[in-house]
């Protein structure tokens, strides 16, 4: 089948969804847009499940911390084999209320995807059939790679990240 | 849930069910990871998958580290072909700083992600065979990993960890003994890759053991997220380096091999002809090369591609260079990028957002050994423990890509 084009894409969810899409951007010719969490597995089911466009690929679901707008991206990428095209997609949740439905129904390899956001950024995915760490041991405590979480001891005075990086 | 504890605890005393604790250190697992098994009798009831054991928080340590300083972070995810893993991620950043790469570093580079991928599957498909009981053909085959090992060496210095290349190209060009081996492998390894398929492919006890074991349904395949010759074994041709080709493989003539039913011993022969088919590439590189403009092994950026050393206690500029680069004080667009590469277990992806800052703001990487696993508790059920053994083998889990 022929590739399709972002131009086809974006014609085809702005019929189906409409406002609910936004913030539509086209870094590096990756379609990248966001929608709401109570949207989001509406619009990855309509995105598989369509004949027409065909994501049968989950590649990846993983998040970014924003503490300055105290916000969690939840990003997942997907690919159409059939139609040689991928999108992004981008759910911004506050960081004191992490919740977002859960993608196990729709595709397996969500399970440990989720899995290893919720135990890096604390991100509770609603309907998740297991859960809990995967990567870290079961009492730290903490999800680390929230921003506020240093990488090294804050108090060594040789090392402050201001310096060195970030 | 405490995980360190058994999941499926069978409480009841009449039960036959035995628990067994499949690693972490295990002999057979090749690699650091704990599968908590029931089991009746050889058959496994169910298992619980436990992971992490050497993981080392590389996306948190990438967000404090200027892009240079990732590269050997990245030769520790699939430590059996870093290369592919070096470049990927320099290719990642040159697709951010939007860098035109000249044709003849793409082909270098082909040549060394390709042997990368050959000793991958030396070592995957030795290891199926090793857990059979046929050492001969491990020993036999693996000799040539040492040979691919000699040819890092020449071009980067390095064997295992080999941080090779830089942002914009290599770090030196291939020197003469280089080359010289390169074309000592492709003389010597398709010997001996004969060699070594005549003595498993029509192999009863191989067969007996391997065929028809651990078949995978293409949907069971995809909806697990499974790449790379897992996938391909099902029969699916999806190759990174044919969908979206990247450092030029769309001027390599070559074929995706694929599989019908998954099976060990598709992903075996998978594997093979995919060696086949990275010398076909490699020879086609070689030739390659030779009609392009010798001596230029990296793009012309001076901003982004670190200085040899020479230049830097020469010329005053590459010293400035240098100490931005090594700092991390390049201008790098307020962007986000994904990239992808065929590693040699799958799709190993870079997700990386920059914020105009020393170092990513966040760095997510896309491995394929850890999406791939996710099925492997599931698809033990009911599986003798000796082919749950050589399935894990097949899948070739590298323990660095699964916990990075």
């Amino acid at each position: 089948m022929a590739k399709a084009t972002n131009t086809e894409l974006i014609d085809l969810l702005g019929e189906n969804f409409g406002e609910q899409l936004f913030d539509v951007t086209e870094p590096y010719g990756l379609l990248t847009f966001s929608t709401t969490k109570d949207k989001v597995i509406h619009v990855l089911s309509f995105l598989k499940k369509n004949d027409k466009i065909d994501f049968n690929f989950l590649t990846d679901i993983t998040a970014v911390h924003y503490p300055e707008k105290n916000q969690l991206a939840v990003v997942y990428h997907l690919h159409s084999m059939v139609r040689g095209i991928r999108v992004r997609i981008k759910v911004f949740i506050h960081e004191n209320d992490p919740t977002i439905p859960t993608a196990v129904p729709l595709w397996n390899a969500a399970n440990w995807m989720e899995r290893e956001t919720y135990d890096f950024f604390g991100v509770k995915f609603e309907g998740h059939p297991d859960l809990r760490r995967i990567l870290n041991m079961d009492d730290l405590g903490v999800h680390p790679m929230l921003k506020q979480y240093p990488l090294e001891d804050p108090n060594r005075v040789d090392k402050k990240d201001e310096y060195f990086g970030r | 849930m405490n995980h360190n504890q058994p999941v499926y605890t069978d409480n009841d005393p009449q039960s036959e069910l035995v628990t067994l604790n499949l690693g972490p250190t295990h002999p057979a697992t090749h690699g650091v990871f704990q599968n908590v098994l029931q089991l009746d009798g050889e058959r496994i009831v169910s298992g619980v998958s436990t992971i992490g054991y050497i993981h080392r928080a590389f996306e948190k340590i990438a967000e404090h580290r200027p892009f240079y300083q990732i590269t050997p972070l990245t030769d520790r995810l699939n430590y059996c072909s870093s290369p592919i893993n070096n470049m990927g991620w320099h290719m990642t950043v040159e697709k951010l700083l939007n860098i035109q790469i000249p044709k003849r570093v793409d082909y270098l580079r082909v040549i060394i992600m390709e042997l990368s991928r050959i000793a991958d599957h030396i070592i995957c498909n030795t290891i199926i065979a090793q857990d059979t009981g046929a050492t001969t053909t491990f020993l036999y085959l693996f000799q040539f990993r040492e040979h691919i090992y000699e040819i890092y060496e020449e071009v980067c210095g390095a064997r295992l960890t080999t941080n090779i290349g830089r942002i914009g190209g290599l770090e030196r060009d291939f020197n003469d003994v280089a080359f010289a081996k390169i074309n000592k492998f492709l003389k010597e390894f398709p010997v001996a890759l004969k060699e070594f398929e005549s003595l498993l492919n029509r192999n009863r006890i191989f067969i007996d053991r391997t065929a028809g074991v651990a078949e995978v349904s293409q949907e069971n395949a995809l909806s697990y997220g499974w790449t790379g010759p897992l996938l391909r074994a099902t029969g699916i041709d999806y190759d990174v380096r044919v969908s979206e080709p990247y450092s030029s493989y769309q001027d390599f003539d070559f074929e995706i091999p694929v599989g019908t039913s998954g099976d060990i011993y598709d992903r075996y022969l998978v594997r093979n002809e995919e060696m086949w088919q990275s010398v076909r590439i490699i020879e086609q590189a070689m030739e390659k090369i030779k009609s392009e403009p010798k001596g230029i092994f990296h793009a012309d950026v001076p901003e982004f591609y670190l200085p040899g050393k020479e230049e830097v206690y020469n010329n005053m500029e590459a010293l400035i260079y240098h100490f931005k680069i090594v700092m991390g004080e390049i201008d790098a667009p307020k962007a986000e990028v994904y990239h992808a590469v065929e590693g040699g277990n799958g799709e190993l992806g870079f997700y990386l957002i920059n914020d105009g800052g020393r170092t990513p703001y966040r760095l997510h990487f896309r491995r394929p050994s850890f999406i791939n696993y996710s099925m492997f508790a599931k698809m033990s059920e009911g599986m003798l423990l000796s082919d749950a053994i050589i399935n894990m083998s097949s899948m070739n889990i590298i323990a660095g890509e699964l916990d990075a």
